[in-house]
């Protein structure tokens, strides 16, 4: 079965509108339409390209490199991948558990990534995505006023990620590629003089983070016919969740609920994960489309990140951001909230759940002292399954008896919520393009529905010189009819 | 004390020509060794983001230093002026986005900022900077002695 708007019946003879933004040399993000001389929309596919060479990057490396190479494909998010890498090669190891210090400071580190990751989201992308597109002037005075009530937001925002990235320096070493994390545990304790340090901000930080939620639930209640009709489709969701149900982003169980809440697998061990998802490749794209093997292609595709968190969990374990969950679990009123933009409001609960868990943890005296290495019988394979800010990462590796890696596979956040950004791009195109001459604002809803995923474009390189946008609108016989070109700062050019 | 100027390089060393802003300021580093002390602050990271705005603050003058596909060989040097970006990842942030930042948390007009554009050609993980980038990096490397007087 073709899901809809996927492929045109009869692409010959339909105009094709590229919106290319661009930020690697291998020009990575691509969304293609095919309208025909009405301008109806019949096909509208985003195109990812996800770099692939990771796997054989990594193989035949010693494992105990593993944690620190993976980092190496991105400035942004190397956390992840940091911690992914290092719960697989404590299983390769035998090394599972690792000891209760061990654990503690690698979720500190894994806590303090989220909020700033949450943080930098909202505070850049998010604020001026939710100020856009309003016809009505009641709308906008409303949307105005919130902001206007929030002149400090920006402040706010950077000192939250600034937060973040001290909790991550202080655990992992750097701020960015830090070492702290090794196959069967950790390096080092968190020093008295750092704990103190992070103790004297978490008050504020755990507040700040309070107003965030706020200000994104009320900008999402304010505009709510926009808000919960934008992008929006139905789906199942899947993560990772604690073995009693709570919200655990560190590590868990896996579970997914269908689009009516109803479990649809639940209590998996994350070693077993192949058992569970299946990734199929089509012609069009270089990332894959896993989905739950149990329910196939067409209906087994899921979403993943702070939307399926918020809602598979059956609560989160402190106390005001489960106050938020329950807010937000009232908005559904009954049912579960499927909203593309209420992805911004879901990532603000969990930035509060993560200042709270960071001031649990650095009172743990765990985290200053204890044994932080452990050993067992060697496995030579292990899956490490970790929620990133983004959604569910899995890491896997086989490592022969000589100590190097054999065999590495990568399923990433952005890769599992490949079909539900498609699925945004076209309920967007349905509602906003089809029938309607091709203008920016137009192609910037596009880019809203796939900004409220903030995808890992496995970036780390940035050259200056690539416009962010460049569309090409060609006849049925090639010819350029128009060639727009969007620098960062919003200017149009027609080319 | 802050030091007055800053001098700020961003990349990715493991990807080919990507290096050139990380090299630049490691180089610039050791070029001007001790008489840099209390003058010039470097920095350099992986990718621009918003928190690097708190960095600008209390500067006379910032060089922002990378790589580009696009400009001039061997370099090209120009002032920036604050601008927000409107791009669909957190995964990159321009300067003028930076010195948006900057205005929005400290109300007022960043430091004299200057954008120096050092042509590459190739970013492929795992590849060393290619001849002609290096060549491209020591062109900018003289321009610079003369900006940190």
């Amino acid at each position: 079965m073709a899901f809809d708007l996927e492929t045109a019946t009869a692409p010959e003879g339909l105009r094709r509108v590229a919106i290319d933004p661009v930020s690697r040399v291998e020009g990575h993000g691509k969304v293609t339409i095919l309208l025909d001389d009405q301008h109806r929309v019949h096909q509208v596919r985003l195109h990812i390209v996800e770099f692939r060479g990771f796997e054989k990057f990594i193989e035949g490396r010693p494992y105990w490199e593993v944690p620190v190479m993976v980092q190496r494909l991105c400035g942004i998010c190397p956390v992840s991948h940091h911690l992914a890498a290092s719960k697989a090669m404590d299983r390769v190891l035998g090394a599972h558990p690792v000891t209760p210090s061990a654990e503690k400071i690698r979720r500190l580190m894994h806590y303090g990534q989220i909020l700033q990751s949450h943080a930098l989201h909202f505070f850049h992308l998010s604020s001026p995505d939710l100020l856009f597109g309003f016809d009505s002037e009641v709308q906008r005075r409303n949307i105005v006023g919130v902001i206007e009530k929030h002149p400090d937001i920006a402040k706010k925002g950077v000192m939250l990620r600034k937060f973040g990235q001290e909790v991550i320096r202080v655990t992992a070493g750097k701020r960015v590629h830090g070492t702290g994390s090794v196959p069967g545990g950790m390096n080092k304790h968190v020093s008295r003089e750092d704990r103190e340090l992070l103790l004297r901000d978490i008050g504020q930080t755990i507040e700040w983070a309070q107003d965030a939620v706020g200000i994104a639930r009320q900008l999402h209640q304010s505009n709510a016919a926009l808000y919960d009709g934008f992008g929006s489709f139905r789906s199942n969701m899947l993560s990772l969740v604690r073995r009693d149900g709570a919200m655990d982003l560190y590590d868990g169980v896996l579970r997914a609920r269908d689009a009516a809440g109803k479990v649809l697998l639940d209590g998996a061990s994350d070693q077993s994960y192949l058992d569970l998802i299946e990734e199929e490749v089509r012609p069009w794209t270089y990332m894959k489309f896993p989905h739950l093997k149990s329910l196939g292609r067409d209906v087994g595709w899921y979403r993943v990140g702070p939307l399926a968190r918020v809602q598979n969990c059956d609560f989160i374990p402190t106390p005001r951001a489960e106050a938020q969950r329950q807010d937000f679990l009232a908005w559904g009123k009954g049912t579960p909230v499927h909203a593309t933009l209420a992805y911004h409001w879901a990532r603000m609960i969990e930035a509060l759940h993560a200042a709270e868990v960071i001031e649990q943890l650095l009172a743990d005296p765990d985290i200053l002292a204890g044994e932080l290495m452990s050993t067992g019988a060697r496995r030579g394979e292990g899956v490490g399954i970790i929620e990133a800010p983004r959604g569910t990462l899995i890491h896997h590796y086989r490592v022969g008896a000589d100590d190097l890696v054999t065999m590495c596979n990568l399923v990433v956040s952005t890769t599992h919520n490949n079909q539900a950004m498609n699925e945004a791009v076209r309920s967007v195109a349905r509602q906003y393009l089809d029938g309607h001459e091709i203008t920016e604002g137009l192609l910037n809803r596009i880019e809203v529905a796939i900004r409220a995923y903030d995808p890992c474009l496995s970036c780390a390189t940035h050259a200056l010189g690539r416009m962010p946008l460049d569309v090409s609108v060609l006849g049925p016989d090639g010819e350029l009819l128009d060639h727009v070109l969007k620098s960062h700062d919003g200017t149009l050019v027609h080319a | 004390m802050t030091a007055p100027l800053l001098v700020f390089g961003w990349g990715n060393a493991s990807r080919g020509d990507d290096a050139l802003g990380p090299l630049f300021v490691e180089h610039l580093r050791g070029r001007l060794g001790a008489s840099a002390e209390g003058r010039v602050d470097f920095l350099d990271d992986y990718q621009l983001q918003v928190e690097h705005a708190l960095d600008l603050v209390g500067r006379e003058r910032v060089l922002f230093v990378d790589a580009s596909l696009s400009c001039a060989a061997p370099f090209e040097a120009a002032r920036i002026e604050p601008q927000r970006d409107r791009t669909f990842t957190t995964h990159a942030m321009s300067p003028a986005a930076v010195l948006q930042v900057y205005g929005q948390l400290q109300a007022g007009e960043p430091p004299a900022c200057t954008l120096l554009a050092i042509r590459g050609e190739r970013f492929v993980l795992g590849e060393p900077p290619g001849a002609a980038a290096l060549r491209h990096l020591d062109a900018a490397l003289g321009w610079a002695l003369d900006w940190v007087r």
